[in-house]
């Protein structure tokens, strides 16, 4: 690991003046940055540490309704909210279907965020990433890539953003708060993702300083409480990223679909809103034959970057299950095996 | 540019002065405590070898920089005995043949007295499994292991019946 300078600032203010200097990353749980400092993937000459900061750490209702939660909360700590696994069961639900409890109890709802993908050519420093290293050329495009992007790629980088809590999170229309050097402002997160197009080393919209104070939930987000999953699919049905995953909230209304929303998981370098899938559901009945529609119309844009077809018909069923699996109903506790297609309980036949 | 911290570990006030701020909290327990009980397994947050409480909760000590813990309270393996009396689950260890190499136990130890604490997975074997899942044992001794963390649950449960009663 490069040697770096370790600054503790005592304010917001602190910190991003701190962090607006070249070199410098902010520090929060460091689950994912010490992993890729240890790796000398990230090479920081400053070290910003935000855990002591006060104040976000927090998990407020609004006097409007939305859900304010501080940059600062663990994985853990909201996923084990009981009124948050009420309001938004599917963001739970991703959330616990992440990494393992010790890192869930570390990591942050910001640093969540923030990590990088876990292409293995950007962690892997002899191999060429433009990602890592702008300019560089992308190993992945002719290697081993069946993990790699289905959506929104380029030939300058094919991999995808690898959360599952930003699924339903997008899904949900979250919004970023934002503390910079010109002062707060704030960003739907599914404008915080970039896609690669040229420049993949340009990950996020977020500049120099930006810190990410919070995530908010708007009061619309709490509709969908009572129709709500997360489905993902692993190689390993516990501790492992997604090969593909899908959030699915319904509000449901006379037994029709008032309103859908749809996200994707590792399939692209953002949480991959499927707003067009979403269209095609409103107002009409939950039925398969409308969400095998639905499912076509997400990725109907869709096209493998390498070894990876398969993932868009994978993604296409995930889509329907996951539909099925929330038009049937929140379940009342989150599964044993969260957002698993093979737990005992899912309720689902293969779709 | 030195740096003083001062943590709790297993009751005992310790002060350090890092004069590199690359030390994580695996390596301070380790190289500077000699508490050579917490293991190095991965040292990149994968293998779970390296569990600890922090604050009551377990963390992966190999991804925690020493400098940015600084007031916390950290229980190790060395300290979850009273004195020649086992903590129940490293007695539910021995009694259940909960390890072979024994190289992983006492993060699998750490982790299980941190997954009792946060009571999610209460006594099914299915929950355990998957609230484990963050401590990989190379030998297999699965099976063992939930059987001794299920027997750990219900002796806490029976204590917390009698204590409430």
């Amino acid at each position: 690991m490069k040697q770096f300078d370790y600054v503790r600032p005592a304010t917001v203010a602190e910190a991003v003046a701190a962090a607006a200097q070249p070199g410098a990353v902010y520090l929060a749980a460091g689950t994912n940055l010490l992993d890729l400092m240890k790796g000398n993937i990230s090479r920081p000459d400053r070290l910003v540490d935000v855990t002591h900061l006060g104040g976000l750490d927090q998990i407020e209702t609004l006097a409007d309704g939305s859900l304010r939660i501080g940059a600062l909360v663990s994985n853990a700590d909201l996923a084990h909210d009981a009124n948050f696994a009420k309001s938004y069961p599917a963001v739970a639900e991703a959330l616990l279907s992440g990494a393992s409890a010790q890192l869930r109890n570390a990591a942050t709802v910001g640093g969540n965020l923030l990590q990088r993908t876990r292409c293995a050519y950007f962690y892997d420093t002899a191999s060429r990433c433009n990602k890592r290293e702008a300019g560089s050329g992308c190993d992945a495009r002719d290697g081993e890539n069946r993990g790699h992007a289905v959506l929104g790629w380029s030939e300058s980088c094919i991999a995808t953003h690898p959360s599952d809590f930003c699924v339903p999170l997008v899904a949900l229309d979250a919004i970023v708060e934002i503390e910079g050097r010109n002062g707060r402002r704030e960003i739907a997160l599914d404008d915080l993702h970039r896609l690669p197009g040229n420049t993949p080393e340009r990950e996020s919209a977020l500049e120099p300083g930006d810190l990410i104070v919070a995530v908010r939930l708007p009061p619309a987000a709490r509709g969908f409480a009572t129709h709500a999953r997360y489905l993902k699919v692993r190689e390993r049905t516990s501790y492992a990223f997604a090969v593909v995953s899908a959030a699915a909230a319904l509000r449901i209304e006379n037994g029709k679909i008032a309103e859908a929303r749809l996200a994707l998981g590792s399939v692209a370098a953002k949480p991959w809103r499927a707003r067009a899938a979403e269209d095609v559901l409103k107002g009409v009945a939950p039925t398969a034959d409308a969400f095998q529609e639905a499912a076509w119309r997400a990725l109907s844009e869709a096209k493998p970057s390498g070894d990876n077809a398969f993932k868009i018909e994978l993604a296409r069923r995930i889509v329907v299950r996951a539909l099925t699996l929330a038009a049937a109903g929140t379940p009342a506790r989150i599964p044993a095996l969260p957002a698993s297609p093979f737990a005992s309980t899912s309720g689902a036949l293969h779709a | 540019m030195n740096h003083s911290i001062s943590v709790t570990v297993n009751g005992a006030r310790r002060d350090f002065v890092l004069d590199d701020p690359r030390v994580t909290l695996l390596d301070l327990l380790r190289e500077r405590l000699h508490l050579t009980g917490t293991k190095k397994g991965c040292d990149r947050g994968q293998c779970g070898a390296c569990t600890i409480l922090v604050d009551g909760k377990r963390i992966n000590s190999c991804l925690a920089l020493a400098i940015s813990h600084d007031g916390a309270n950290i229980l190790t393996i060395e300290g979850v005995a009273r004195g020649d009396q086992l903590h129940p689950v490293q007695a539910a260890f021995i009694a259940h043949d909960g390890f072979q190499c024994g190289f992983c136990t006492p993060g699998q130890i750490m982790s299980a007295i941190g997954m009792m604490q946060e009571a999610q997975a209460g006594n099914d074997p299915e929950r355990i499994r998957e609230c484990m899942s963050g401590n990989l044992c190379r030998c297999g001794a699965y099976a063992g292991i939930v059987d001794a963390v299920l027997e750990a649950q219900a002796g806490m449960d029976e204590t917390n019946q009698r204590r409430f009663a």
